[in-house]
């Protein structure tokens, strides 16, 4: 009973001062809705009206008619030029991202089936120009008709989007900031401004300070978790094929794994400073670079896959994606959520005992 | 003016002191630059070395043994399932296990030996749609080579980076995002520390000018950023040996005005700030957003028009272009030139109005 | 008896903040801990609260070893720390909410309680206001009242009135004082002030971790009994340079302050008036000791092998002349600043002379701040005129810069700098360099006693080596004018003799002191000063002319204030 009036207390002030201070609301609301809206329309791995330049060299119709393909597509914007120089040069420039060289005697040589185009790629920019060169084999080989036939199906993202996959990363992302950075500085605050010292000495107890920290930013982060579902669901589409109560159940979870490392930080360091600096080194470095994000851990070396395995958002970020995409693969995730469990458990575990009522 | 070579002096040696002197912060400067430079480079790849793949051979005939032994010959594509049937696919790409599942069709072999053409079927795990697409572009390669009649043969170059290896386009970025991140922060906090343990009004006393102090704050963001772009220069140079295609002299230059842009928004930040708090939120904030902008991961190109126009007072996209083909490219300064005028013009606001703010804020 | 330490010792890496500390104070009693910064008061305070563990040693607070029972005696106690952490964002109301939940004090009781605290504070008007906005009085007074919330078994309060003007320091006490006869509340209470300390039943003198003397007030006194004096200044003659006279005279002075047209003393051991009377060629008249006589001789005692002595200082003698010159270096004309709609210096006029040492008094948030901020540059004008150093501040800021010192309150230095590079840097700011620098700092180093602290981080300094490299850095160019925010305040008592020493050397080569200052005493050593309140100047003068105009002579400077700001709040 006294447990609960303290603790709603410090919960109560808590929100007070969430609600008197910007940089709360900025990074528990501002944030996500920039970040949604930039990851929803700006951000794209997927190739669309990529210009490539067009070297006819042969000006026959028939060499004309078999650069259809790319007329066509909406993938490319095709610009023809008649002199591989004048190519070169809107390369260099950057106008165009590949040169398609078609060679004078390609029509002739076509008819005898042995013609030979030229591709030439942009390859600083390696992911488009991956993409472009996938994208022209493709057609290619369709022309040629050769000895198998590939179908080719995707599933889980029917729109081959990359916003599919981007989205469960930000929810991910949103998470783990709310949770590790805003948590660890305004934990890092209170021992800075020296507002605990009074606060010890009341009959509160260490489990109620830190409840009181742990419940309004799980509540904050779930707002800004909440707003990009929203957004994932109306403005993006996005289908929800598994349960959505194992989604919120398995945020839930992660939720008390990031806020169970930012105070961590936060006890550890007692400075806002060192508290953002760690924050940022440990944690969200590595939930963008190395959990699958951006880039497949299953293409790693090893050796990243392994770290990226002893990060908790990586198990998270896995059970996203396959709940929006895919959904419910009860073994991943009842192995997937006990990991979680056990690094909740772990790092809250952890923060409660590093946490002294103490001032030495 | 009289003393404007001493006081710059003075104020530089002063910052020089108090960020290396502390060994936390020294730890910070360094440490983190070189781990992250190394795990990331290894992490940032869509190249598949390793396709794990299920099989599906329904044929299981001579020919489609042949295929399968040529795909696996290739050395990327690793069989971690084979399935007996259609209903098993499901679930070989739901555990996420295979990236794609090959299904080759029961008469594959008698479409091709009467000179039709055999079917073979990839279902691929969308998740990752990257991953999917270049799995697929590899499997097509190998598809080509086994069917030799080819009435178009298509030769590819790739320019800059014959391998498309993701590495050589993503490290050359990490300098600028390396460095905007600490410089931002450095010189964002540097007013604010001041103003909150009052050593600013201490400043503020003395004869020192708005400018001189200006100068003096941003020299050791200005370093540190280079020095840390350094780092990451060195680190692709010889730990990953992507070669290097430019100069070092359009390379410092980029880097110069970039860290000097980003000098002046921190100090921007900094003079508007009340305290360090509001310092580190308001630059975490900016931050994230200007990542994601600037075609770090994803080209700037494959945005929205109005994106691409508001990426205009993000210098960290001018910045990663440049610093991409001078290192790739081997372009010159008079190429990447137009990408400093952005940068240029962000610092030509940013640097007064920080010197600006220095006295004029009212707390 | 209700805290009881044997054996008490406590050490922090190579610092021993207590020494074998033997304490014991009785139920229902006010007990006051006296002693300079450092002396290991707060860490006695946080020990007892169970905030901090000691290396060995007994210590038994109602009842219980305070090892392992932490929380329970949290229960019963209430602390108020020196830095009080008010949330600042929250309101004043809000703040005592959250600790009436905390102690779980009941709404029925609690009613009654909140009224009778924001009445005795004065803060009932202001219940909605965010604490980050009151004035520095007005936190401590909010801090006090979240402290009391309920009526604890023992209150602990770390220099409760630090930082805080006489009058609200005055309101403090009377709520203590109440509290204490109402409720029979057990106190312990840290101080600077020995008024304070003079309200308590029993003292406690710590110095260096150790107890001097403990005992009742009067015990106190009684170690001065005999050696007290005074002696009146003669006409013409400032009294802060025959203090100075008398303080240099260790031989025969252990201790002088000023007093009005007095400046008093305490002789050294077996001290002898009339052969003393002769030598200075002035009558000297016994009078009755006080707690801080007692409590300067116990400090002296103790730190008599390693005093810090001041060096440099030109030798003052009784038949010099010290005029003050006709020289005006500071001209202040109808100056107004206004924040908003709110004005925090209204039409503000004086002047000051070279060589005069002027202070700014006034209660906190009176608008002295504001004014001191203007005079050096720091803040731009709304209106009016104002020259510095024969320089207008609206047109040439910059060069008037050139001219003037500056320490800032809490001697605002680059902690992680050492001491040379601190001077280093501040000298090549005033445009110093080379040979002219080496010199200069030599000169300094010598003078401010920072020989052999060179090297060491001045962050790692103690507060009155701080003070002194404040001081260093800003008279590194020799300034006509030095501005001095609450430069005593946190300064041990002995090292405040030797700043205003100082003060008084500076002002007799011609420099011109500003000073702001809580501790009224200090007004006394001021040529003149003035005090503001509401933005307005209510008196102006020398310390003897306000004395005369507001009160009597025999008032205390601390008395004259209160009543000068009374009145003016009482008549508005």
């Amino acid at each position: 009973m006294k447990f609960f009036r303290r603790l709603s207390a410090l919960i109560r002030k808590e929100f007070l001062q969430l609600a008197r201070d910007n940089s709360s609301i900025l990074i528990g609301a501002v944030l996500p809705i920039v970040l949604i809206l930039i990851m929803g329309y700006g951000i794209s791995l997927d190739v669309k009206n990529v210009p490539v330049a067009v070297v006819l060299e042969d000006f026959s119709p028939a060499a004309h008619d078999s650069m259809n393909f790319l007329d066509g597509s909406k993938y490319f914007s095709t610009k023809y030029v008649t002199s591989m120089a004048e190519a070169k040069i809107l390369m260099r420039e950057r106008k165009v991202e590949a040169i398609l060289r078609v060679p004078p005697t390609f029509s002739s040589d076509f008819q005898r089936g042995e013609a030979k185009l030229q591709l030439i790629l942009y390859g600083a920019d390696s992911a488009t120009a991956t993409s472009v060169q996938n994208y022209v084999e493709g057609s290619i080989r369709q022309i040629n008709s050769g000895k198998i036939a590939i179908e080719s199906r995707i599933w889980f993202n029917d729109a081959n989007s990359s916003t599919f996959y981007f989205i469960p990363g930000l929810i991910m992302l949103i998470l783990t900031i709310v949770g590790v950075f805003l948590t660890a500085l305004v934990m890092a605050r209170e021992w800075e401004r020296g507002t605990l010292e009074a606060i010890f000495v009341t009959p509160v107890r260490l489990i109620e300070i830190l409840l009181a920290k742990i419940i309004p930013y799980f509540v904050v982060a779930m707002f800004g978790f909440i707003l990009c579902l929203i957004a994932a669901k109306f403005l993006y589409k996005l289908p929800i094929h598994g349960s959505l109560t194992i989604i919120l159940l398995s945020s839930v979870i992660y939720l008390f794994v990031s806020l169970g490392i930012g105070l961590v930080i936060s006890a550890a360091t007692k400075s806002q400073f060192l508290s953002a600096q760690i924050s940022l080194i440990v944690s969200f470095m590595p939930a963008l670079m190395l959990t699958g994000f951006i880039f497949d851990l299953r293409s790693v070396p090893n050796f990243i896959s392994t770290i990226g395995h002893a990060l908790p958002p990586t198990y998270y970020l896995e059970l996203l994606k396959t709940l929006f995409l895919a959904g419910n693969n009860w073994t991943m995730i009842a192995e997937n959520c006990s990991i979680l469990v056990l690094y909740a458990i772990f790092f809250i575990g952890l923060a409660l005992k590093i946490t002294k009522k103490r001032v030495d | 003016m009289k003393n404007f070579f001493l006081h710059v002096k003075v104020l530089i040696l002063k910052e020089f002191l108090s960020t290396a002197k502390d060994p936390r912060t020294r730890a910070i400067l360094i440490a983190p630059v070189i781990v992250q430079t190394i795990l990331f480079g290894h992490a940032a790849t869509f190249n598949l070395e390793n396709v794990p793949y299920a099989l599906l051979d329904l044929n299981r005939s001579k020919i489609s043994t042949e295929f399968v032994a040529k795909l696996e010959g290739g050395k990327v594509f690793r069989r971690v399932k084979t399935l007996s049937g259609t209903n098993e696919v499901a679930s070989a790409i739901d555990s996420g296990d295979s990236v794609l599942v090959l299904t080759i069709s029961p008469d594959f072999d008698r479409e091709i030996l009467s000179g039709r053409v055999g079917k073979i079927q990839i279902v691929s795990d969308g998740r990752n749609t990257m991953t999917a697409a270049v799995a697929s572009g590899y499997l097509g390669r190998i598809v080509d080579e086994f069917g030799s009649t080819n009435k178009i043969r298509l030769e590819t170059v790739a320019w800059f980076n014959p391998n498309l290896i993701t590495r050589w386009n993503f490290l050359p970025g990490l300098m600028g995002l390396l460095s905007l991140v600490q410089v931002m922060l450095l010189a964002g906090l540097s007013v604010a520390r001041e103003r909150e343990q009052g050593t600013f009004d201490q400043l503020l006393v003395t004869p020192l000018s708005p400018t001189e102090i200006l100068i003096g704050k941003s020299v050791i963001p200005v370093v540190v950023g280079i020095f840390q772009a350094t780092l990451v220069f060195l680190i692709c140079r010889f730990v990953f040996e992507i070669p290097f295609a430019g100069t070092l002299t359009p390379l410092y230059a980029t880097l110069f005005v970039f860290t000097l842009s980003c000098t002046g928004l921190g100090l921007s930040i900094s003079a508007i700030s009340n305290s360090m708090q509001q310092v580190m939120v308001y630059c975490f904030v900016l931050i994230l957003p200007m990542v994601l902008l600037s075609g770090f991961a994803t080209p700037v190109a494959n945005m929205p028009e109005i994106l691409q126009i508001v990426t205009y007072i993000d210098p960290l996209r001018f910045a990663l272009d440049s610093l991409r083909r001078i290192y790739l490219e081997g372009c010159t300064i008079a190429e990447v030139a137009f990408n400093f005028v952005p940068m240029l013009i962000l610092a030509a606001i940013t640097l007064p109005l920080a010197a600006w703010l220095f006295r004029n804020k009212i707390s | 008896m209700i805290i009881s330490a044997k054996n008490l010792t406590k050490t922090f890496k190579n610092v021993v903040a207590l020494d074998n500390f033997n304490f014991e104070m009785n139920y229902g009693t006010l007990t006051a801990l006296i002693g300079p910064d450092g002396a290991g008061k707060t860490t006695f305070m946080r020990l007892i609260s169970g905030l901090t563990a000691p290396t060995s040693g007994n210590l038994t607070v109602l009842g219980l070893e305070v090892c392992g029972n932490e929380q329970k005696i949290q229960n019963k106690i209430s602390y108020m720390p020196q830095r009080f952490g008010l949330y600042e964002d929250l309101t004043i109301s809000e703040n005592m909410t959250l600790y009436a939940d905390l102690h779980g004090v009941k709404t029925e009781i609690r009613r009654e309680r909140f009224a009778k605290l924001l009445e005795m504070t004065g803060l009932e008007r202001f219940t909605a206001r965010l604490a980050g906005k009151l004035s520095g009085g007005m936190k401590q007074k909010l801090g006090l009242a979240c402290t009391l919330v309920r009526s604890p078994e023992l209150l602990l309060l770390d220099e409760p009135t630090v930082g805080v003007d006489p009058l609200s320091r005055r309101e403090l006490w009377e709520i203590i004082k109440k509290l204490v006869a109402d409720e029979n509340l057990s106190v312990l209470v840290s101080t600077a002030y020995m008024d304070e300390a003079e309200m308590c039943e029993k003292v406690f003198v710590v110095n260096h971790g150790k107890i001097l003397m403990s005992g009742s007030p009067n015990d106190i006194k009684s170690v001065a009994k005999g050696r007290c004096f005074r002696v009146k200044t003669p006409e013409n003659f400032p009294t802060r340079i025959l203090q100075s006279i008398l303080l240099d005279d260790k031989n025969f002075v252990v201790d002088s302050v000023p007093e009005g047209n007095f400046v008093r003393f305490i002789g050294q051991k077996n001290f002898d008036a009339e052969q003393y009377s002769v030598k200075i060629k002035l009558p000297i008249e016994k009078i009755p000791a006080r707690l801080e006589d007692g409590f300067m001789i116990l400090l002296h005692d103790d730190e008599k092998n390693n005093l810090e002595r001041v060096f440099n200082l030109k030798k003052l003698y009784l038949d010099e002349k010290y005029p003050i010159s006709d020289e005006i270096v500071i001209v202040v004309k109808n100056l107004v600043r206004k924040f908003g709609d709110f004005t925090a210096v209204d039409k503000t006029n004086f002047e000051v002379r070279r060589g005069e040492v002027f202070g700014l008094l006034g209660p906190n948030g009176a608008g002295k701040t504001t004014t001191f901020r203007m005079l050096c540059g720091l803040l731009p004008m709304t209106d009016g005129f104002l020259s510095v150093a024969g320089v207008n501040l609206r047109t040439a800021r910059t060069q008037a810069r050139e001219n003037i010192g500056y320490v800032a309150q809490k001697f605002s230095l680059y902690g992680n700098l050492t001491v040379e590079e601190n001077l280093n840097f501040f000298g090549g700011a005033y445009g110093l360099s080379g040979t002219n620098l080496r010199e200069r700092i030599d000169e300094l180093l010598t003078e401010f006693h920072l020989r052999g602290s060179e090297n060491q981080n001045s962050g790692d300094l103690p507060g009155g080596y701080k003070q002194r490299l404040s001081m260093a850095a800003a008279l590194l160019h020799k300034p006509q004018i030095l501005f001095l925010d609450e430069p005593t305040s946190g300064i041990d008592p002995l090292a405040r003799r030797d700043f205003w020493r100082q003060i008084t050397d500076l002002s007799a080569k011609g420099t011109t002191i500003i000073i702001t200052t809580h501790f009224m005493e200090e007004a006394e050593y001021c040529d003149r000063m003035m005090i503001q309140d509401h933005g307005k100047i209510l008196a102006l003068g020398t310390p003897q002319e306000i004395r005369r105009q507001f009160g009597n002579e025999n008032s205390t400077m601390n008395e004259i204030f209160i009543s000068i700001v009374e009145n003016s709040r009482g008549g508005g």
